[in-house]
């Protein structure tokens, strides 16, 4: 029994590797993940990634900060300590945009990128769980779960065929946890 | 998808021959990678010297209170609000490249806007000082904040502009910061797959554990789209309410519904002059010329000739309006302004921003490195005036006439101001040592539909209209990145 636990198909250029998903899949192989130094455009359609769900969540955090500060300003400024300014309402709505607006702001922003950190496990600290050094900097990687893939030299040949310059059987998943 | 090419008759983003990603990476990350150069430590030693001097006058402002400063009974603001005010609208350049021209999908931004950002939260931060420096005793700033007291409590009042401006401020300081870090992770990633021994463990943990996977980068897409969507009307909310500092009061000279746009506008301006003051030395010190491009260079000087022509128009109504409205204290306000005893500092700033910056509709000066360099200079001195002579021309004669009086700067004033800039050219000059100065991933998304090599590989296959292959070529002439001989044989 191999005791590579995953073939990774590195690529020079992202067409290649589009490329290479395609002849994969024509093959019934499955792909664990891929690794990008940049956003490919399109790939999320091609391995039936769903539409990111982090609009609704800026959404709901955008309405929560700006109910949060118009309650607060409410409170302050109508129920707790109303004051006369020239006999005018205490309840001065215009006066209460702008921070009303910012809150809502901030909220969005704040909400929304914890929320992201939270749905991809990104925190400060965390042990980078990398296959292939270079997927940060130079190299497109197709990685497979080797485990019930098999041939596997079937899947280099294709890996090879759509255009892969380097083709690594590693026998650990996370190279970074070597050191 | 990446492969998909431009027209030809666009211009390109990256020149040079021989651009693959691996360049790319290696040519950014060069500053942070190497020691610094004899530049850096000139520069460094200059600024450092400058935030010393900033340290020390503030230290100096605390211990013995605003009166070291110059102001007095009828001009209780003049260098400090000054100085808040042209740092904040700084920073809006920053803001503007990596929200507003996102939603354009302006694609020249993306090797600009990482630097950009980082000026804009340096700014703030310098701004942000003076507001608590401002303040005499800056352990007051607590009370700016609506937190229960022993006064009842007695709570912050939200119908003043003065209270909307804390949120504003704090609020753009904290968003512009999140919406830069969150950009940096993919190229800190970068930084730590490239390093070893302690460096990568520094790298690791500010990388968040980044690795680049599908979801990682469809999710992070999505929230710099957000982030950007919100950080649009926010940095114009910003700038609107630091004017209703003014313009919500009675004073003439500072009572005028012009202000909002008539800030937002010179903010920007201002902005993209400090972008281009400080990115025409980058590029050459980093030696970035490849990816920050004459185009880049030619696309901002239209974004400053426009929005100083917005701000000249706005200097001319408010001067009209002034005259229109018959209001006399209005109108002696205006002709006080520009024919009293301030009328230096409001002639600098007409000329400044409205006169020397019109030579930008010339191409010739456009594209002119030296020049643009010149130019921003002048534009951000024109600024400091622009808030100077709003301020202190609008207060120093007021209703009383035996109240009336000049400010004169003391040198707690003047250090306090000279420092910021030291501040402000620390921070950046760090920044560029110890992060990417230019987004990595960003610019390698632009790569083989934008760059030079791949408009070269378009034209070699000879399938492209011949007038616009020509006026493609044309359009490169004004590139000081591109060897034009490899042309004229084609």
């Amino acid at each position: 029994m191999s005791s590579t636990k995953f073939i990774l198909g590195c690529f020079e250029d992202p067409d290649e590797m589009m490329d290479g998903i395609t002849l994969l899949q024509q093959n019934s192989v499955p792909i664990y993940d891929v690794y990008t130094p940049m956003p490919i455009h399109g790939i999320e359609a091609k391995l039936g990634i769903k539409d990111s769900r982090l609009g609704y969540a800026a959404f709901m955090f955008g309405c929560l900060g700006g109910t949060v500060i118009f309650s607060l300003v409410y409170y302050f400024l109508v129920h707790d300590w109303p004051m006369n300014i020239g006999g005018k309402p205490a309840f001065a709505i215009p006066d209460f945009i702008p921070v009303t607006f910012e809150w809502t702001v901030l909220y969005t922003a704040f909400g929304t990128v914890a929320t992201f950190f939270f749905a991809t496990h990104l925190f400060p600290g965390r042990t980078p769980r990398v296959m292939d050094y270079r997927a940060t900097n130079d190299r497109f990687v197709i990685a497979i779960d080797a485990k019930g893939n098999t041939p596997h030299a079937d899947i280099t040949n294709l890996l090879k065929e759509a255009g892969a310059v380097e083709v690594k059987h590693n026998e650990r998943k996370y190279v970074s946890y070597e050191i | 998808m990446s492969s998909h090419s431009e027209s030809i008759i666009r211009e390109p983003l990256i020149t040079g021959n021989n651009i693959t990603y691996a360049q790319i990476t290696d040519d950014i990350l060069r500053p942070v990678e190497k020691l610094p150069g004899r530049a850096w430590w000139m520069g460094f030693s200059l600024a450092s010297t400058g935030a010393t001097l900033w340290l020390f006058a503030v230290s100096y402002t605390f211990w013995y209170g605003i009166g070291s400063w110059g102001l007095n009974k009828t001009i209780g603001w003049a260098w400090d609000i000054t100085g808040f005010v042209w740092w904040v609208g700084i920073g809006h350049a920053g803001t503007l490249i990596s929200a507003i021209l996102l939603l354009f999908r302006q694609k020249w931004r993306n090797s600009i806007n990482r630097s950009a950002e980082a000026m804009t939260i340096f700014a703030v931060i310098c701004a942000a000082s003076y507001i608590v420096a401002h303040m005499g005793r800056p352990w007051m700033a607590v009370y700016s904040l609506p937190l229960p007291n022993q006064y009842g409590s007695l709570w912050v009042n939200f119908n003043s502009p003065l209270i909307w401006d804390v949120f504003a401020i704090s609020t753009y300081f904290s968003v512009s910061l999140v919406f830069w870090y969150t950009g940096l992770l993919p190229d800190i990633a970068t930084i730590r797959d490239r390093a070893t021994g302690l460096r990568r463990k520094i790298y690791s943990v500010m990388s968040f554990g980044w690795t680049g996977s599908v979801k990682t980068w469809q999710r992070f897409e999505t929230v710099s789209l957000i982030l950007a969507g919100i950080s649009t009307p926010l940095v114009l909310s910003v700038h609107s309410i630091v004017s209703m500092d003014f313009a919500t009061s009675l004073e003439p000279g500072w009572h005028t519904t012009i202000f909002p746009p008539y800030f937002v506008a010179g903010a920007i301006f201002s902005g993209f002059a400090m972008v281009q003051t400080l990115l025409l030395i980058a590029r050459k010190v980093l030696g970035l010329e490849n990816y920050i491009t004459m185009f880049h260079i030619e696309a901002m000087n239209k974004i400053i000739i426009l929005t100083g022509s917005i701000v000249m128009v706005a200097y001319t109504t408010e001067f009209f309006i002034a005259y229109y409205s018959q209001v006399e204290y209005e109108q002696y306000a205006f002709l006080n302004r520009y024919f009293g005893p301030y009328w230096w500092a409001s002639w600098s700033m007409f000329c400044c921003n409205c006169v020397i910056p019109q030579v930008l509709w010339i191409k010739k000066v456009r594209r002119n490195i030296a020049a643009t360099w010149f130019l921003s200079i002048i534009i951000n001195i024109g600024m400091w005036f622009e808030r100077f002579v709003i301020i202190v021309t609008s207060l120093h004669r007021d209703f009383l006439p035996s109240s009336w009086a000049m400010f004169y700067p003391t040198w707690v004033d003047v250090s306090v101001f000279i420092g910021s800039i030291g501040v402000f050219f620390t921070c950046f000059l760090l920044f560029v040592r110890v992060l990417p100065s230019i987004a990595i991933a960003e610019v390698k998304l632009i790569l083989k539909g934008s760059s030079e090599q791949d408009k070269k590989r378009i034209l070699a296959s000879g399938h492209v209209d011949k007038d616009q292959a020509e006026f493609y070529i044309e359009s490169l002439e004004k590139f000081d990145s591109i060897e034009m001989a490899e042309y004229q044989k084609a």
